[in-house]
C-alpha cells in the first residue's frame, strides 16, 4: 500500500496526461496476423470504448497491455513506462495498478466469494489486519449489490452475479486503469445495463481509466467518452458515440444498424 | 515423411525446453518467499485422503496374492519359512513403492492436470497472474511440494498394509504369528532396502506433482483440452515412473550392492 501512494505522489497528474499509449503494435501467431497496426491513447479519467467484431484481436490487445503477451512490434506504454522491457517486479506493480476484468469473469471456482476477494488483499497488497481486509470486501461487495452471496462458491451463482464478483475482486485493490473485456456478453439485457452502469459508477468513484472492449451498443452508449472501431486488426474510425452513429462510412454505420 | 519427422522433433525439443523452463520457475519460487503454507497444507491433505484408500486396497491384494503365488514354489525348494523375507524385501524396494506410484499417478497427476487445466480455459491462472498475485508459488509449488512428500508417506503405508495382506495369506495355510512374522520381515531388511526406496518415491511424487501441474498449466485455451491435459499427465508421469525406476535400480547397485 505504502509503495503506491508515494507513486501516485510522483505522478504528474496533468488533466491531460495519457496513462495508457499504445504505439504502432502488431502481433501475429504463426501465420495469424492478428494486429496490424494499432494505436490508442487513453487519458487520465477517459472511458475508451472498443467495438469490433469477434476475432478481431481485441483481447490480444488489451492483454499487450498487462504484460500477458507482448508485441511483435511497436511499444505499448502505460504511465510512460514500455510494458515489453518491464522486469518481474515492475511488471508486478504495473499489474496492482491495471485492472482486468475477464470476459468469464474468471472467479477462483475452488474459494468462496469472500476468499476471491480477500485473495488480492493478501496476496498483492499484503494487507494482514483481518479487520480491514474484512471491512473492505463488505464495503466492495455492497458496491455491486451483492453482500449477501459472500459466502457462496461460484459455481452457485449466475452469469451476471459471477461478473459483478469477478469486477467487485478487480476493483478492491482500488486500481488507476480497467479493462474491462466484453463485460456485458451473454447477459440479459436488464443485467447488462445494471453492469454498464456498474461501470460508469466506478469511474466516476474511483476516478478511474478505463478501455472497454465490447458488442453491446448499449454499454458502448452508456459508458463510452469515446469509442474506437476496429477492424481487421486495425482502428477504421474513432470519436464521440453520436458522431460514429451518424458516420457517412457505411462499415461504420453497419456496427451501429445491426443492433436497432 | 522426412518433414514430418522433422516437424515432430522440432515440436518434441520445444517441449523439452518448455518444461525446462517451467522447472526453473518452479524452482526459483521456491525460494522467493511468501510460501503458501495453508494451501500446501491442503494439498498434503487431499493427495492422502485421495488415495489411500486405493494404494492401501491395491498393496494388501498384492502382498496377499505374491504369499499365496510364491508359496508353491517356496515349499518345493523347502524354504517355506524365507517367505516373510522375499516379501518383506521385494515390498520396501520395488513393490510398494511403484504401486504407490502408479496409482498416484492416475489418481493425482490427472486430477491436478484437470483443475489447472480447467483454470487455464477459464483464465483464472491469467487473471491470477495480471492481478499481480503469484500463480506459479500458489499452485504449482504447493503442489509439487505436496506430491514430493506425500508420496513417500503413502509408498510407506502400503509397505506396512502389503506385509500385513502376505500375513493373512501365510495363515491361510500356516500358523505364524503376528509378531514373528513381523519380526522375520524387519530383521530380514537393512538400511540400504529404505533409503533408495525413499529417495526413489521422492522423485516419483516430484515427477507426478511436476508433470500434472506442467500439462495443467501448459494445456491449451479449449474445452476438451482439459481431459486432453489429464490425460497426458496419466500417461507421461506413469512413464517417468518407469523410468526413474529403472535409473534408481542402477544407481543403488553401482553404490550399495558392489
Ligand atoms: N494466446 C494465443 N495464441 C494463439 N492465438 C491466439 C492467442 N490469443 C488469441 N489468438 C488468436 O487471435 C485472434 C484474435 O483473438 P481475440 O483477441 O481473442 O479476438 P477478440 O477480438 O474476439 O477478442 C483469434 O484468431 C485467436 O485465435
Ligand atoms: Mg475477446
Amino acid at each position: 500500500m505504502e509503495e503506491q501512494v508515494k507513486h501516485n505522489g510522483e505522478q504528474k497528474r496533468t488533466p491531460n496526461e495519457v496513462v495508457v499509449d499504445i504505439e504502432h503494435i502488431s502481433k501475429s501467431f504463426g501465420d495469424n496476423e492478428v494486429l496490424k497496426d494499432i494505436s490508442l491513447k487513453v487519458k487520465r479519467g477517459e472511458n475508451v470504448v472498443v467495438l469490433g467484431k469477434s476475432g478481431q484481436g481485441k483481447s490480444v490487445t488489451i492483454q499487450c497491455i498487462v504484460g500477458l503477451l507482448n508485441p511483435d512490434e511497436g511499444v505499448v506504454k502505460v504511465f510512460g513506462d514500455v510494458v515489453a522491457d518491464m522486469g518481474d517486479k515492475q511488471l508486478k506493480a504495473l499489474r496492482t495498478k491495471v485492472g482486468f476484468l475477464f470476459q468469464s469473469g474468471a472467479l477462483y471456482d475452488s474459494m468462496t466469494v469472500r476468499e476471491n476477494l480477500e485473495f488480492p488483499l493478501t496476496r498483492v497488497l499484503k494487507m494482514k489486519d483481518k479487520a480491514e481486509i474484512d471491512q473492505r470486501v463488505e464495503e466492495v461487495l455492497e458496491g455491486v449489490g451483492l453482500l449477501d452471496a459472500i459466502d457462496k462458491m461460484p459455481s452457485d451463482l449466475s452469469g451476471g452475479m459471477r461478473k459483478r464478483v469477478g469486477l467487485a475482486r478487480t476493483m478492491i485493490v482500488k486500481p488507476e486503469i480497467m479493462l474491462y473485456d466484453e463485460p456485458t456478453t451473454g447477459l440479459d439485457p436488464i443485467t447488462s445495463r445494471e453492469i454498464s452502469e456498474l461501470i460508469l459508477n466506478m469511474q466516476k468513484k474511483y476516478k478511474t481509466s478505463s478501455i472497454i472492449i465490447t458488442h453491446d451498443m448499449e454499454c458502448a452508449k452508456i459508458t463510452g467518452d469515446r469509442v474506437v472501431i476496429m477492424n481487421d486488426g486495425e482502428y477504421i474510425a474513432e470519436g464521440s458515440f453520436d458522431e460514429l452513429q451518424s458516420s457517412d462510412d457505411e462499415l461504420v454505420r453497419s456496427f451501429f444498424n445491426e443492433t436497432t | 515423411m522426412a518433414e514430418q519427422a522433422l516437424t515432430g522433433y522440432k515440436k518434441w525439443m520445444e517441449g523439452v525446453g518448455e518444461q525446462g523452463v517451467f522447472f526453473s520457475r518452479f524452482f526459483r519460487n521456491i525460494f522467493t518467499g511468501g510460501f503458501e503454507w495453508s494451501e500446501f497444507v491442503r494439498q498434503c491433505y487431499e493427495i492422502g485422503y485421495k488415495s489411500f484408500m486405493l494404494v492401501g486396497l491395491t498393496s494388501f491384494i498384492m502382498g496377499l496374492v505374491l504369499i499365496l503365488q510364491l508359496r508353491p514354489s517356496m515349499v518345493d525348494m523347502g524354504a517355506e519359512s524365507m517367505l516373510p523375507k522375499t516379501l518383506a524385501v521385494s515390498f520396501i524396494r520395488e513393490m510398494g513403492p511403484v504401486i504407490t506410484a502408479i496409482i498416484c499417478a492416475g489418481k493425482i497427476a490427472s486430477s491436478i492436470g484437470a483443475e489447472l487445466g480447467s483454470m487455464k480455459v477459464t483464465e483464472q491462472i491469467d487473471a491470477m497472474e495480471v492481478s499481480g498475485a503469484n500463480p506459479m508459488q500458489y499452485l504449482v509449488v504447493t503442489r509439487i511440494l505436496a506430491t514430493t512428500i506425500m508420496v513417500p508417506i503413502l509408498a510407506l503405508m502400503g509397505d506396512v498394509i502389503g506385509l500385513f495382506g502376505g500375513f493373512l495369506a501365510l495363515n491361510f495355510t500356516d500358523d505364524i504369528s503376528f509378531s514373528l512374522y513381523f519380526h522375520k520381515c524387519i530383521s530380514s531388511l537393512e538400511f540400504i532396502d529404505f533409503l533408495p526406496a525413499l529417495v526413489k518415491t521422492m522423485f516419483f511424487g516430484f515427477a507426478i506433482g511436476f508433470v500434472g501441474c506442467y500439462k495443467g498449466f501448459h494445456s491449451d485455451k479449449g474445452t476438451e483440452s482439459v481431459g486432453l491435459a489429464a490425460n497426458s499427465a496419466v500417461v507421461t508421469a506413469s512413464l517417468w515412473i518407469f523410468v526413474i525406476d529403472a535409473f534408481a535400480v542402477q544407481v543403488t547397485s553401482i553404490l550399495f550392492y558392489r
